[in-house]
């Protein structure tokens, strides 16, 4: 069973431990500029909202490569860059819809979220479940059961 | 380490930024952010220097904690002579900034001088540069920060400056950054404005990496989260209603100053209260409340995110005003409200929100409005003096005095005295609800007598967040205390305001206390510094600051004459509540509290005392 990411903003406190727990387990340095995952704030309406990539099927950034730096990851379905194969040509960053590959200055290759082989640190880290880790076919489930439960809570229904 | 090992030294009269190596034999005694700060401002500063002269210097400084994963780990604290105290000026602040200043690599930023013209420090990693501000002079917080990011082109710039009421060097400016947080108290944004320094802008893409044990700092962490999250205030109080929790609560318990501590309940508390600000308005149907927030690695988020109603009065044809905004916190709700009889929650988030955008305490805001309108009610101050009639209640009023004392204009210019100079002015001290010329938060001292006494001795004037004993007198944390005792108070002030000293200098945030203990940041700061931080090491760091604190202060002039309540909460008994008839028992706590501390009968710390703390 393959996992996804699920974002859900309105949990969201802005805290970017997240962001922080990416940081750390990819450089091993608290460094939010360093993050695959980012928080983004809204001051005049007052949401905060997570993101990051979403792991296509058909991924725009992995077609695009010329030197085929990016692969599949075969058990979490990730597409991870190596690091050893990138160029920096930043191609990519370019055919992404979403702008969640980047490129980074210090290293000179460009970095995504990898779902850490399986087990996201963002998910980990945050507080209030904001960001969780899902089975792939049903990020929907939670969304699913609040309208049920609100169905379930008309009083006529029986 | 986690301390990033270097400070930056700014002189603003040459136009200078140099970097040097952090004292960290200093590090190992003061741990950061608040006592380190105050450990270079000590040895560096005359204690009895004008403190909006150009000898006065101001720091910007960070805790090893900041900018790191541990839970509330983004704090800032700024430290300085304050102009409304003429005591040791300490003020902390959360937000983005603190860290992002860690991570450009520096621990803290040391301003000395005067600059000839106003100007702005860029801090872009290793790079530090003073800047011409002459265009962002005049400008308010709201403006300044967008300024900063466009003229950089970079949107990721973290901001702490100050607003009109900083440039005017009104006595209570706060310094604001990330626009709605603050380091609120003791006027350090008047010091900032008297040294023509608007800002302070930072990007820093370095990050914390260097800690002594990353896997141990990440399970002592995470641990300490667990125990946050478990908990009833920080998992569930302060998430759900912020600070606010806390008015129905201290209303309850007859503590809440209301009409300039004339009374201790407040009739219209239920109006003003978290619960209200959660209701739908009858105006519009949409609740006060929009969402709470969190600042920087904080996993409790008890901040506000508040809207006031577009047709409301206050706002009429100010557009900056008609969209979500920071507030209220229980502090600004209750002075801008109870303090001053105002039951109107829509004008208390104007003036909260006017306070942010220009730069000012509300707390000492407030109970200087509350002052002048018990001086409007006895026909001292008049309404062409003021420029409004003023009597309690007056929502109208508070919104006026809020925008004059912004501008600096008219009455305004008296109101950024703050209390005790303007009841002074006047002809009667007395009403002054203030210690040391700083004014009282929201709990009554007449009431709960240990708060009494930490408002009394409190190293930066009347003020909470020194030792918040009410976290014990009221909500049973670490364990019940009768408020109305005073006996066992001296020494649990003394034991509240030690290990606030060491939470504060650790670069973290004080509402973790309500969790947690010394022995839950302890783990998490042996991770991450050194295993010498220990329990007892920590509560001795923190009563080492505190007498650092204090020996500054006497210094600089203060005796144990100033550890004094105003007359009010001395005679005049609480009219109301649980505490009817009470008066604060000062007179039979502080020598108590003196012997506890080690300190003579004029509350100078005894050389033996100097000397078993290293100092």
């Amino acid at each position: 069973m393959q996992k996804s990411l699920h974002i859900n903003a309105d949990k969201c406190t802005g805290c970017l431990q997240c962001e922080m727990a990416c940081s750390y387990e990819h450089y091993g340095v608290f460094n939010t500029s360093k993050s695959r995952i980012k928080v983004f704030e809204f001051h005049k309406t007052g949401k905060k909202v997570p993101y990051t990539c979403t792991q296509c099927d058909e991924a725009w950034c992995l077609q695009a490569c010329p030197v085929d730096a990016i692969r599949v990851d075969l058990i979490t379905g990730a597409k991870v860059v190596s690091d050893d194969t990138c160029v920096g040509c930043k191609v990519c960053t370019i055919s992404c819809p979403f702008g969640t590959i980047n490129y980074v200055q210090d290293t000179g290759k460009v970095q995504k979220c990898d779902l850490c082989g399986g087990d996201p640190a963002c998910a980990t880290a945050c507080p209030t479940q904001a960001i969780t880790y899902v089975d792939a076919d049903w990020t929907g489930l939670d969304r699913m059961r609040e309208w049920a439960n609100k169905l379930g809570n008309q009083d006529n229904a029986n | 380490m986690s301390w990033a090992g270097k400070l930056l030294r700014v002189n603003l009269s040459k136009g200078t930024c140099q970097s040097e190596p952090l004292n960290m034999g200093w590090a190992k005694e003061y741990l950061g952010s608040r006592g380190l700060a105050s450990k270079y401002f000590v040895e560096e500063v005359d204690p009895k220097v004008d403190p909006l002269s150009p000898e006065n210097k101001i720091i910007w400084a960070t805790g090893p904690l900041t900018g790191t994963m541990a839970s509330t780990g983004g704090r800032y604290t700024v430290v300085t002579k304050g102009p409304l105290t003429g005591a040791i000026a300490c003020s902390n602040s959360g937000g983005y900034w603190g860290a992002e200043l860690k991570m450009a690599g520096w621990d803290m930023v040391i301003f000395e001088g005067k600059s000839p013209k106003p100007v702005y420090l860029y801090i872009e990693n290793d790079k530090a540069e003073l800047l011409d501000a002459s265009d962002l002079w005049g400008r308010s917080v709201w403006e300044t920060e967008p300024s900063i990011k466009i003229k950089h082109q970079d949107p990721q710039i973290r901001v702490s400056c100050i607003g009109l009421a900083g440039e005017n060097q009104v006595l209570y400016a706060a310094i604001v950054n990330d626009l709605h947080r603050a380091a609120g108290r003791s006027g350090v944004g008047a010091v900032m404005g008297s040294k023509n320094l608007k800002a302070v802008a930072v990007r820093g893409t370095k990050g914390v990496g260097n800690l002594k044990d990353p896997k141990a700092f990440m399970a002592a962490t995470a641990a300490g989260k667990a125990v946050l999250a478990g908990h009833a205030v920080t998992g569930q109080g302060l998430p759900t209603y912020g600070t606010q929790v806390l008015m129905n609560v201290i209303n309850e318990v007859g503590a809440l100053p209301t009409r300039n501590h004339q009374d201790v309940q407040f009739e219209g508390a239920k109006d003003i209260s978290a619960e209200a600000m959660a209701e739908p308005r009858e105006s519009d149907g949409k609740p006060h409340l929009v969402t709470n927030q969190a600042c920087f690695a904080c996993t409790i988020a008890c901040g506000r995110i508040s809207k006031i109603d577009d047709t409301h009065f206050s706002i009429e044809n100010k557009p900056q005003h008609m969209h979500a905004s920071g507030g209220l916190e229980y502090e600004a709700a209750w002075a801008l409200g109870a303090a001053n009889g105002v039951n109107d929650l829509e004008t208390l988030q104007y003036a909260n929100q006017l306070c942010n955008e220009q730069g000012l305490d509300p707390i000492s805001f407030g109970a200087t409005v509350g002052a002048v309108m018990e001086l409007y009610e006895m026909g001292v101050l008049t309404k062409e003096q003021i420029g409004i009639e003023a009597p309690f209640g007056s929502a109208k009023a508070l919104c006026y005095l809020a925008e004059i004392t912004t501008e600096g204009t008219g009455f305004g210019e008296e109101m950024g005295l703050g209390s005790a100079r303007l009841t002074k002015k006047y002809g009667h001290p007395d009403l002054s609800m203030s210690v040391k010329g700083q004014e009282f938060p929201a709990y009554d001292g007449r009431v709960i007598q240990g708060i009494g006494l930490a408002y009394a001795t409190s190293n930066r004037g009347a003020c909470h967040l020194r030792g918040y004993t009410i976290a014990s007198e009221v909500l049973g944390i670490p364990v019940k205390t009768e408020p109305a005792d005073t006996n066992g108070k001296p020494e649990l002030v003394k034991a509240f305001q030690d290990a606030t000293a060491a939470f504060d200098s650790a670069g973290i945030c004080i509402f973790t206390s309500f969790a947690w203990t010394l022995a839950d940041v302890a783990p998490q700061l042996q991770a991450a510094c050194g295993d010498e931080f220990t329990v007892e090491n920590l509560t001795t760091i923190g009563e080492r600051i505190w007498n650092m604190e204090r020996d500054f202060n006497n210094r600089a002039g203060f005796t144990n004459k100033d550890d004094k309540l105003p007359k009010r909460l001395m005679t005049e008994a609480a009219k109301s509540g649980p505490g009817k008839g009470s008066v604060s028992g000062l007179d039979k706590m502080l020598p108590e509290y003196y012997k506890v501390r080690g300190w003579d009968a004029e509350g100078r710390p005894s050389a033996e005392t100097l000397k078993r703390l290293g100092l």
